[in-house]
């Protein structure tokens, strides 16, 4: 699928101050966390704190975002927020944010869910309704604030976080060429209505799921695009750990320069729907006029969305000094213990609840 | 609370809608509809101008709460602060994801947006302005 | 305006009173004020009622009724008036009585203040004890009560160089005197060790900084001065009483360290007793949090701003020094039955003024104030009573 002129117009990323690193988890559950870590290639996670959700998250990203482009929130006219997390069964995320950041009323916007790509998802639709002439800017925000059971190996990475991305057609920062998808009836990891957790199929989420759907749909975007991996000089995948990425972009025929700015898994674990968007973001942070970004997403159920993105010269003017840029996130954090982070993520439950 | 006493006031607790005096130019959060400072009522009655804070101030006084308020049980212990805001009004405001022994006086703050409290289990959730230490927004490599 | 006397006062224990109901404690002060002159229930005009939030507490409004009821006095069919102002419910009720016979409309009235705060569970107390800041714009953002004192104390560290074991001793001092109050709900003797190490509820206030949630009700009589002596062998003058406000949030006040009402019901009220603070050597100050008391010193005229915290360290304020404060134990070892506080206050200032008041005898005053406060400073209300010599 062509871009037909769509781009990014800003973004923004948000991610929860806290970390816990898998050592610290591993001494609750008697595992060895660092072996742990090493084997997932993940040195910490974020934590949202008592008071942070799906719905906070989104929204500072998007402020973020709004700020950075200097866009007129009133014109923007969808807002899309993908999370497995939304905070209420039923009640959009979506109308929340889009009140608080001044969207508000002559918008039209909806709560996705693909597991890990409902962002991405919505970046598609976004495209849709700005390469139509529908809207002028469509909003499309993964986020999450995702859980693992107690002593699940989920426990390791689930973390929390968010990207908002505004797609527009004037004043783009980066031009999307193209998106394809790769789709299939997969069950390796799902959550039913009322579970407190979700549940997963073990090994079976590696081979015929995340590998076989983030392989066929990098292929895929590259064949229609007829681009080798030589043509990019960042690719992004979504990133459920920080070893899955970087088997899947070897398998790809990717090196570790090209994926150095789109892994942020090993330093704030996996923000699930923001994980592909927040790598992008880093990469935009440090993308320079005219480079070609290959992203590729990727949701259990299961499906992969790819992006062929290039830079525009827009890219030089872009207020960067607005918000929290990625790699700070990556690098700085609060450290806490295990009895704090049972307690922010309600694993403690105080008397009358 | 009920949903509709919370939902009345989304728009100041969610976007720090304020009002203006027009007559000596005194911004008010949440918005007044006659000016304190203005001793003739009738100078600024009716005539109020709605305008926006910029969400930047700075702490004013700060304390650090271990009995909570109702429903901040789980934020205990949590830094309630008095923040004077750029445009003039001083709001009440928790401080977030900051150790408590360092907040002081005049410490550059803005405003962000959380949760403030659940209606328990199955109510609805309120969502407003806090206030987080402003960082130096650049990496350090 | 004529002049008023208080012909009677009335009190009942304070604390948890654990078997007793509102409307017991409520006719308990109101007929020991009635016993202690020498009226009798059907010379009164009207009774007034002092309460916070027996709706909340005790899912009871109308009391007014209620208690003049349950006194036996519902075949008079005089006006029952219900009286808030937060914490200052109390003093707000005996300013309205007392303008009311001021004026000549009433000869006789009782003014009562009551409380039945232990009727809830703890956390339902306190949630109500906040309701008296501004719902909307302090408290649904985290604020409790101890926590607005809090932000006031921390101010008042930095504005004046205040030390937090300053305003710690004003609870020890008093422990000291409601050690000596049998009416008291607490009669232990603490240290400014204690006070300095107890719990934290909102930095740098302890635990020992706050008044405690109680119950308890009292009661005064008032008539007018000309013929109080038919009552009373010693009738005491009210010469002033006076009520001042500010906006109802902390944030929005001129300042958090200095409580305007607070002196501008003071300037009032010296105006009208045509003295000055230099005159009084005893008062009843509102420390439902001892930074409260601290700024009551410098806020009703005692001190210059930021030396009542030196004052209180150097054995100034208390017994034996240049001012005698809250003999009755203040609101932290007396207790804070919220209603019924600004009454009891007033009633102890007569029982000193009368000679009344046992072990905690000052000697030989002339003239006593007392100060009641409501929310964080929104309402405060001074009253300055006298010796009819
Ligand atoms: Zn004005």
């Amino acid at each position: 699928m062509k871009g037909n002129g769509a781009g990014i117009v800003s973004y923004g990323t948000y991610v929860p101050r806290y970390r816990i690193s898998p050592d610290e988890i591993g001494r609750v559950w008697g595992v060895d966390g660092v072996a742990m870590g090493k084997n997932l290639n993940i040195h910490s996670k974020s934590v949202p704190s008592p008071d942070e959700d799906t719905i906070t998250i989104s929204t500072e990203a998007l402020r973020v975002a709004i700020a950075r482009g200097n866009i007129d929130p009133r014109e923007i006219g969808a807002l899309y927020v993908g999370s497995e997390s939304h905070p209420y069964a039923v009640k959009p995320t979506a109308t929340i944010v889009a009140q608080a950041v001044g969207a508000t009323p002559n918008l039209t916007a909806a709560d996705f869910e693909f597991a890990c790509k409902a962002g991405t998802a919505a970046i598609q639709v976004c495209m849709g309704l700005v390469s139509s002439g529908m809207i002028k800017y469509g909003v499309a925000i993964g986020s999450d604030t995702s859980q693992g059971a107690p002593g699940d190996a989920l426990e390791y990475s689930a973390s929390a976080g968010g990207g908002a991305f505004v797609i527009g057609k004037d004043h783009i920062i980066a031009k999307i060429n193209a998106t394809q998808s790769y789709t299939t009836d997969t069950p390796d990891f799902w959550r039913r209505e009322g579970q407190r957790y979700p549940s997963h199929g073990g090994r079976f989420t590696g081979e015929p799921a995340y590998f076989r759907h983030v392989t066929e749909c990098g292929k895929g975007i590259m064949k229609a695009e007829g681009t080798t991996p030589a043509d990019y000089q960042h690719v992004v995948f979504h990133q459920p750990n920080g070893k899955f990425p970087l088997r899947a972009g070897k398998m790809l025929g990717f090196n570790d320069d090209q994926m150095r700015y789109g892994m942020v898994t090993p330093w704030i674990g996996n923000t699930y729907s923001g994980a592909a968007l927040i790598g992008l973001a880093n990469v935009l942070d440090h993308a320079k006029p005219s480079e070609r970004i290959l992203v590729v997403g990727y949701g259990s159920g299961a499906g992969s969305d790819a992006f062929d993105v290039t830079v525009t010269d827009e890219i030089s003017h872009y207020d960067h000094s607005i918000g929290t840029p990625v790699q700070k996130d990556l690098e700085e954090g609060i450290s806490i213990n295990y009895s704090i982070y049972a307690k922010f993520r309600g694993k403690i439950r105080l008397s009358g609840e | 609370m009920s949903v509709a006493r919370f939902w009345r006031e989304t728009l100041r607790r969610y976007n720090l809608g304020a009002s203006k005096c027009p007559e000596c130019q005194t911004v008010f959060f949440p918005p007044r509809s006659v000016c304190p400072q203005c001793t003739v009522h009738r100078k600024s009655m009716t005539k109020m101008e709605p305008c926006q804070l910029s969400g930047k101030g700075e702490i004013f006084s700060y304390t650090t709460v271990y009995e909570a308020a109702d429903g901040f049980e789980m934020q205990v212990p949590y830094v309630l602060a008095l923040v004077k805001m750029a445009e003039g009004p001083v709001l009440t405001g928790q401080v977030v994801d900051v150790d408590p022994k360092e907040v002081h006086e005049g410490m550059p703050v803005k405003a962000t947006f959380r949760k403030l409290r659940e209606d328990g289990d199955s109510g609805v959730i309120h969502y407003g302005y806090k206030f987080a230490i402003v960082r130096s927004p650049t990496a350090s490599k | 305006m004529r002049e008023v006397a208080i012909l009677g006062v009335g009190q009942t224990q304070f604390g948890e009173l654990w078997d007793r109901s509102f409307r017991e404690i409520g006719i308990e002060a109101g007929f020991k004020a009635l016993e202690s002159s020498k009226l009798s229930s059907k010379d009164l005009s009207a009774l007034y009622i002092g309460n916070m939030a027996s709706g909340a507490f005790i899912d009871q409004e109308h009391v007014g009724p209620l208690v003049l009821d349950y006194s036996g006095l519902a075949g008079h069919h005089i006006p029952s008036v219900r009286v808030e102002a937060g914490e200052a419910s109390g003093a707000m009720a005996l300013a309205q009585a007392y303008l009311a016979v001021a004026s000549g409309a009433y000869d006789f009235v009782v003014v009562g203040g009551a409380e039945k705060m232990t009727d809830v569970p703890d956390e339902r107390g306190a949630a109500i004890a906040s309701s008296t800041m501004d719902q909307e714009w302090e408290r649904v953002f985290g604020a409790s009560m101890a926590s607005l004192w809090g932000l006031i104390a921390r101010r008042h560290m930095i504005d004046h160089g205040t030390k937090r074991e300053e305003f710690a001793r004003l609870s020890v001092l008093d422990h000291e005197n409601g050690s000596k109050n049998p009416l008291a709900h607490f009669r232990n003797k603490i240290t400014l060790e204690q006070v300095l190490g107890a719990n934290p509820v909102a930095e740098p206030l302890g635990m020992l900084d706050c008044a405690p949630s109680s119950d308890g009700a009292a009661a005064l009589v008032l008539g007018p001065l000309e013929t109080a002596r038919k009552y009373t062998d010693t009738p005491i003058r009210i010469s002033a009483s006076q009520i001042a406000t500010d906006f109802v949030a902390l944030m929005h006040r001129r300042s958090i360290t200095t409580i305007d009402s607070t002196v501008i019901a003071a300037q009032r009220a010296f105006q009208q007793a045509k003295t000055d603070p230099s005159h009084l050597r005893l008062a009843e100050i509102h420390d439902s949090y001892s930074i409260g008391g601290l700024m009551a010193l410098e806020d009703l005229g005692f001190y210059p701003k930021g030396a009542a915290g030196k004052a209180l360290s150097d054995g100034a304020v208390g017994t034996g020094g240049k001012l005698t404060i809250n003999t009755s134990g203040g609101l932290k070892a007396q207790g804070q039955p919220f209603g019924a506080v600004g009454i009891a206050q007033v009633a102890e200032i007569v029982r000193q003024l009368r000679g009344e008041a046992g072990p905690r005898q000052v000697s030989g005053p002339e003239m006593g104030l007392a100060h009641n406060v409501g929310g964080s400073g929104a309402t405060s209300i001074v009253h300055i009573l006298s010796r009819v010599n």
